[in-house]
């Protein structure tokens, strides 16, 4: 039986890209100020010196820098989710700077990704990914991936 | 200075797993502060609880539970939460009503029993906190930021492994002096190095373990403190519980990602910058003018980023710093005389009473084999979750 694709959490990417070139990470702008926010801000734009009530939706730039990362050797507790009867298997997080946002975004890196496989500076993209499946549904998120990346 | 409130008493529980309830700690902590004070319960008008949010209800509103167990007599009571700083926004929150004239002296406990691993955030299905979402999205655990951190100092300023293990050996060599330290034996760098990677590039032995403790202070006017016979008692002159200023370009615990600095430049200071930056001004005193510093060394490296937020050094020079010895025993500003949270573990409403407790007795010239001699101004500072910074000066 097919999965169903669901989004882990609704509203922060795009949720069916037709390529990946598509796909983004969704925040929001303020449409006083101009300051854009991710996660998104809906109703109320925090930057001090603005009292903004109006936000829309922003798709971020699709490509950025290593700004740090790092890996997690032992697994994570609940809400992760991962079966505890299967053996651990290390997974990647890196935090990408963005520089038109002028904003760091961190994210799981694509399957195989690891930080020998990273420096800081390194040019990344955005990619559609999974974080698990179910029996039901194949819960979907955003990766990072370095750019030119040719593995896995 | 008529800012400053008296220290008049210090008390702890010893760091371990005991396993028994937070409130125990509290009590034992509490009972040694009052003793220390000479003074007995009966005779204290107001207590401040710092919160934990592992011990239930109860927990959550410590400052009853702690004076329900040390006998409820009718004194005023508030319970206060502010993740890591929680122990020091008691201390603020008992300094204003000493310093309002509400009350002449208040007895501030805090106190943790910690779970096994690492912190999880509370249960249930809660996709609008932050706290749930990087578990849940990201499995991004703590030692998982303070490795981002690491990762980052390596990167900027070339500090190395090696350099993050020199913070533990020195802590542990500290901590082995401290009788409420948790961890009480040497570590050497080789053992760091040998143990197990928890989040490249930070092991087990860089990041700081989970503990039971509890720690209680006993505040005053200095008029009471002088009626009471205290002439030249530890002072708060202190007390620092700023938010953060938009756009923080820095990745916060427990953010996915930062604000974005496109529509507003980022804020001349750094969030902890401005954590040491608002004590140093309410106190009226630079790094210069430090005899010591308590830092929250949830992992080596920030023990190292500490010293920088704290301007005892310029911006990348930590490690030069710990390699020329002055942060250590003997050394020109020793940070973490203590053994630090590498030879405690964090309890987290406790650790940051603990900090000031230990510059209480480093400034009463008490702290036995780990005294820094001549101690006169000292300086705590930590952050946690959600914006919570805090930083207590004190002198004598
Ligand atoms: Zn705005």
């Amino acid at each position: 039986m097919a999965r169903t694709r669901t989004p882990v959490v609704s509203g922060w990417f795009t949720e069916h890209p037709a390529t990946e070139a598509d796909f983004h990470l969704i925040g929001t702008r303020c449409r006083t100020c101009a300051a854009v926010f991710f996660p998104r801000e809906d109703t109320c734009c925090r930057n001090p010196r603005c009292a903004g009530t109006e936000l829309t939706g922003v798709a971020l730039s699709r490509r950025g820098r290593v700004w740090s990362y790092t890996d997690g050797r032992y697994r994570p507790p609940a809400p992760y989710p991962s079966d505890p009867l299967l053996p651990w298997r290390p997974y990647t997080l890196v935090a990408v700077e963005l520089a038109a946002e002028r904003m760091v975004v961190l994210g799981q890196g694509a399957p195989g990704v690891t930080p020998a496989d990273l420096r800081v500076g390194r040019e990344m993209e955005v990619v559609p990914g999974v974080l698990y499946e179910d029996a039901e549904r194949t819960w979907t998120t955003w990766h990072w991936r370095p750019v030119g990346w040719d593995r896995g | 200075m008529t800012g400053d409130v008296a220290v008049l008493g210090a008390g702890m529980h010893p760091w371990g797993k005991w396993g028994r309830g937070f409130t125990d700690y509290g009590v034992a902590a509490a009972r040694a502060a009052l003793t220390d004070a000479g003074l007995h319960w009966s005779a204290i008008p107001s207590v401040v609880g710092a919160n934990t949010v592992r011990g239930g209800y109860p927990g959550q509103v410590a400052g009853a539970t702690f004076a329900r167990a040390l006998g409820a007599r009718g004194a005023r009571v508030l319970s206060v939460y502010a993740a890591c700083a929680s122990g020091a926004h008691a201390i603020a929150a008992a300094r204003a009503q000493i310093l309002a004239g509400l009350c002449e002296v208040v007895l501030v406990v805090g106190a943790d029993a910690a779970p096994k691993g690492f912190f999880a955030p509370a249960g249930g299905e809660r996709p609008e906190d932050p706290d749930w979402l990087r578990f849940r999205l990201l499995g991004a655990t703590n030692p998982a930021y303070f490795a981002l951190y690491a990762r980052r100092r390596m990167a900027l300023f070339g500090d190395t492994p090696e350099d993050f293990a020199l913070v533990k050996v020195k802590n542990a060599i500290a901590g082995a002096a401290n009788p409420y330290a948790r961890y009480r034996t040497p570590v050497s760098a080789a053992e760091v190095a040998a143990s197990p990677l928890v989040a490249d590039p930070l092991r087990l032995l860089d990041i700081c373990a989970t503990s039971d403790g509890g720690a209680a202070l006993v505040l005053s006017s200095l008029d009471f403190a002088r009626r009471h016979g205290a002439g030249r008692p530890v002072r708060i002159r202190a007390v620092s519980t700023v938010t953060p200023e938009y756009p923080q370009p820095a990745l916060d615990l427990p953010d996915i990602a930062t604000d974005s600095a496109a529509a507003l430049p980022p804020a001349p200071r750094s969030f902890r910058e401005s954590i040491a930056g608002a004590a140093y001004e309410e106190a009226g005193i630079g790094p210069e003018d430090l005899s010591l510093a308590e830092v929250y060394d949830l992992s080596t490296a920030l023990e190292l980023q500490w010293y920088e937020d704290l301007g005892l050094c310029a911006p990348g020079e930590a490690a030069a710093l710990l390699r020329t010895g002055a942060t250590g025993p003997g050394g020109r500003i020793p940070v973490n005389p203590s053994g630090g949270l590498a030879s405690f573990g964090e309890a987290v409403p406790a650790q940051a009473i603990a900090q000031v407790c230990e510059l209480t007795w480093q400034l009463r010239g008490q702290a036995d084999r780990r005294q820094v001699p001549g101690a006169r101004t000292g300086i705590t500072a930590n952050q946690g979750l959600f914006g919570h910074g805090s930083a207590v000066v004190a002198v004598r």
